[in-house]
């Protein structure tokens, strides 16, 4: 069968089992949109690239599936940039897919030319120019190999226009040829078996869970090992929901505004159970100060993560539910099953002891009758049905988001990790939401944020994608706004938004969105209820909350992760 | 860049630096022999902050196979690292590290060397001394070309330093593990990955 490269590009696309695809057209691209008119890949129309490729995130974050975006060269290749530094960060598979000029001008400076690749390289698991039609399906194949295996991540395809229009003779890869690419699946049983000793041994153990877990989709694994050996669980800001909150033994949030709990169970800990996470500085704290007294079982499917930060007494490369699977075995077998677990009820006993005093606290009347976040977050969280996708932006509203939503299941919270993207909610939750028709997605955005990629609900609501926004307007650049606040003196230095400029209904019935406004706490619940019905198009329900509210507790940039400060309603330092 | 054609493509100049210092470490680097390579081995370098102290690179008996010989700067990072970050490009299919100690090293330095009546002699003793060979003779220059171990590079030109070097080229050097003395080869493994 001879195809086009454009037509190969869109039948490989099928026989990966692609089912959405989002995009916008240009120049480049022109002849790869011909045939996706007969294709029936469904082609989500954004509004800016950057809208593309998050959703393309939010999509493969609430499926586990890789999430597909095309687009054409030049600036949109550059406006899609931020989501693949976004996924490389949070290890989410996207394929990307970009015009080029014709291979002829590649290098002159032609119009619309950038150097994709080059720009891309370090953003990316790995990328491919395409120079000749008959590699596509090659291409196509080993690019959602790459994205979806080992540490998942995101990969880009840059093709010329000429090699879309040159014919090829159709055919499907039958097997990959990547020599230099063979992650390791399967821990190694030696370190397995040691690593299940020392879990026995242990008197302050925690499971650390990161993001890992749910890429591998390890949940129902850790749940098992829980219930084996019940051990306290924190997760991390990439793992909400990888652990339900609802169980006992979920302690929730560590890191910089981590519940006190987390951060300082961690702390006190003697092993540290590290599975799928990586140290990140925001969990850390000042890594020298950092969990003094524990040992380390790190398990990683990415071996450059094992050492990279802290030194590990049992590494092991491996996918993380593959190993918890065989963990648990290990616990019964050898030296390892003849040790007689450490009893851990004293250690858990002093945890109970930090929940009771030291909770997440916020002021629940205030005497001003302002509205506070925190309320606004619980409210919605106790009011949304069960299984409800969270995505969020960056900033206050992204930790309360993580803080005071109850998170029972995986591949419900969708949020900016790693690069902290702010603009990431919408199209994240529209991303999901196709995804993920058959449950609810609500997004909690900032003000700032909502500025950032609020366009995206122009194709939501055309799309008839019906996302709600829970938009948090504290008319603030909040999150900065703290910072300087507590760290700069209170010497505020352009983090002012206003209020009502923009008019944020108005904008969003502009839109095309159901468009809500809550001033005061009684009027909270109803606005989410009156949401919850909305089945046919976006909501964008605007919260004007109290702009002095600040997250808590947080353990300052620098400090070890013994100095939380829990904040004014516990008097300050502990 | 678009092939490795070229034998040796020398990344940064010694200057006069002893080569032969104990953060240095020397890896050797099997890749596919595609376009783009090298550019993405350099840029996780920069990238990561490593600094790379030399590079040589050349296809393998295999001409699929391109082998990268590295020297790394291990002040900036530990080789641990380096290594795993390494493997994590698609392309990387091999690395041995390489210990100096038991490896046979190679560099080639060609010099162009300001030379009068008097000189001339002196300098084409030394050059018989080293092994150096003269490659081109001018009126008042000669230029040398030496190949040897990145020691003996730094010996030399220390010594010809005096008569006023004009100019000086060197390639970066290539290694291969010492032949155990029991008969089987030890460290890099030849040509194709498995
Ligand atoms: C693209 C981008 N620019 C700047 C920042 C730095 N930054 C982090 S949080 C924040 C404020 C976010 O404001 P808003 O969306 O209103 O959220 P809030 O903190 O008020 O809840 C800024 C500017 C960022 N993370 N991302
Ligand atoms: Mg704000």
């Amino acid at each position: 069968m001879r195809l086009t490269g454009a037509q190969a590009l869109i039948k490989s696309l099928e026989m990966q089992g692609t089912e959405v695809v989002f995009g916008l057209p240009g120049g480049a691209i022109l002849p790869v949109y011909d045939p996706l008119i007969d294709s029936p890949i469904r082609h989500i129309l954004v509004r800016h690239e950057q809208g593309a490729g998050h959703m393309a995130e939010g999509y493969a974050q609430a499926t586990n599936r890789p999430g597909v975006a095309i687009v054409t060269s030049g600036p949109a290749a550059t406006n899609i940039v931020t989501p693949l530094a976004n996924a490389y960060m949070d290890s989410v598979p996207i394929v990307v897919i970009t015009g080029q000029v014709a291979t002829t001008s590649i290098g002159t400076d032609a119009f619309q030319e950038a150097d994709t690749t080059g720009i891309t390289m370090s953003i990316t698991k790995h990328n491919w120019l395409v120079k000749d039609a008959s590699e596509i399906p090659r291409i196509i194949a080993e690019a959602f190999h790459v994205a979806t295996t080992g540490r998942p991540g995101p990969v880009l395809v840059d093709l010329p226009k000429d090699v879309s229009n040159q014919m090829m003779d159709w055919y499907w890869p039958t097997s990959i040829d990547l020599p230099g690419y063979r992650p390791t699946i399967k821990g190694h049983p030696r370190s397995v078996a040691a690593a299940a000793k020392m879990i026995k041994q242990a008197r302050r153990p925690i499971l650390y869970v990161g993001g890992g877990v749910i890429r591998s989709k390890a949940t129902e694994a850790l749940g098992a090992l829980v219930a084996k050996t019940n051990i306290p669980v924190v997760t991390t800001l990439m793992a909400r929901g990888a652990f339900p909150d609802d169980h006992p033994l979920c302690l929730g949030m560590p890191g910089m505004h981590g519940n006190y709990t987390a951060i300082t169970s961690m702390q006190k800990s003697d092993l540290l159970i590290t599975l799928g996470a990586r140290f990140d500085d925001r969990v850390t704290g000042k890594v020298s100060g950092f969990a003094p007294e524990a040992k380390i079982i790190h398990v990683d499917i990415d071996p450059a993560e094992l050492g990279k930060v802290r030194k590990a007494d049992i590494p092991i490369v491996g996918d993380v539910r593959l190993v918890i699977e065989d963990l648990i075995e290990a616990l019964d077998k050898g030296e390892a099953g003849e040790q007689v677990q450490e009893d851990l009820s004293a250690w858990i006993a002093q945890i109970r002891e930090w929940q009771d005093k030291f909770p997440l606290r916020y002021e629940k009347d205030p005497t001003d009758g302002t509205l506070k976040p925190q309320f606004v977050v619980e409210t919605l969280s106790s009011l949304a049905p069960p299984g409800t996708i969270l995505a969020s932006g960056v900033g206050q509203h992204q930790m309360w988001g993580s803080q005071y939503w109850r998170f029972n299941d995986p591949n419900t919270w969708i949020n900016s990790g790693g690069l902290g993207t702010m603009g990431f909610a919408i199209p994240g939750a529209i991303g999901a939401k196709v995804g993920r028709p058959d449950k609810m997605v609500w997004a909690v955005d900032g003000d700032g944020c909502f500025q950032m990629t609020a366009q995206e609900l122009v194709t939501a609501a055309s799309e008839r994608i019906p996302v709600k926004i829970a938009l948090l307007n504290n008319a603030y650049l909040g999150m900065v706004r703290q910072w300087q606040e507590m760290f700069y003196d209170e010497r505020y230095s352009e983090v002012y938004l206003s209020p009502d400029l923009p008019d944020y209904v108005k904008w969003a019935e502009a839109m095309g969105c159901v468009a809500l406004r809550v001033e005061s706490p009684e009027e909270v619940a109803p606005a989410i209820e009156k949401a919850n019905e909305i089945n046919d198009r976006p909501v964008v329900v605007e919260f004007r909350t109290d702009s002095r509210e600040k997250v808590f507790p947080m353990v300052a940039s620098g400090a070890t992760n013994d100095q939380v400060d829990l904040g004014p309603l516990f008097g300050g330092d502990l | 860049m678009t092939s490795f054609g070229t034998s040796v493509i020398p990344m940064s100049m010694p200057g006069g630096k002893n080569t032969s210092g104990v953060s240095h470490h020397v890896l050797s680097v099997l890749v596919e022999n595609k376009a783009g390579v090298l550019a993405r081995v350099a840029q996780l370098f920069s990238r990561r902050g490593y600094n790379i102290y030399s590079l040589a690179v050349a296809p393998t008996d295999d001409e699929n196979f391109s082998r990268l010989t590295v020297v790394v700067d291990l002040e900036s990072a530990t080789l641990e690292q380096i290594t795993k970050q390494l493997h994590k490009l698609i392309n990387v299919i091999k690395i041995t590290e390489i210990n100096p100690l038991e490896a046979v090293q190679q560099e080639l330095l060609l010099a162009i060397v300001s030379t009068d009546a008097q000189s001339r002699s002196q300098i084409l003793e030394l050059a018989d001394i080293f092994g150096a060979k003269v490659l081109d003779v001018g009126l008042e220059r000669l230029t040398l070309a030496l190949a040897d171990s990145p020691e003996k590079l730094d010996d030399f030109t220390e010594l010809i330093k005096g008569f006023g070097i004009v100019e000086i080229q060197r390639t970066g050097r290539v290694a291969l593990a010492k032949l155990s003395r029991s008969g089987s080869r030890s460290g890099i493994t030849k040509g194709k990955a498995s």
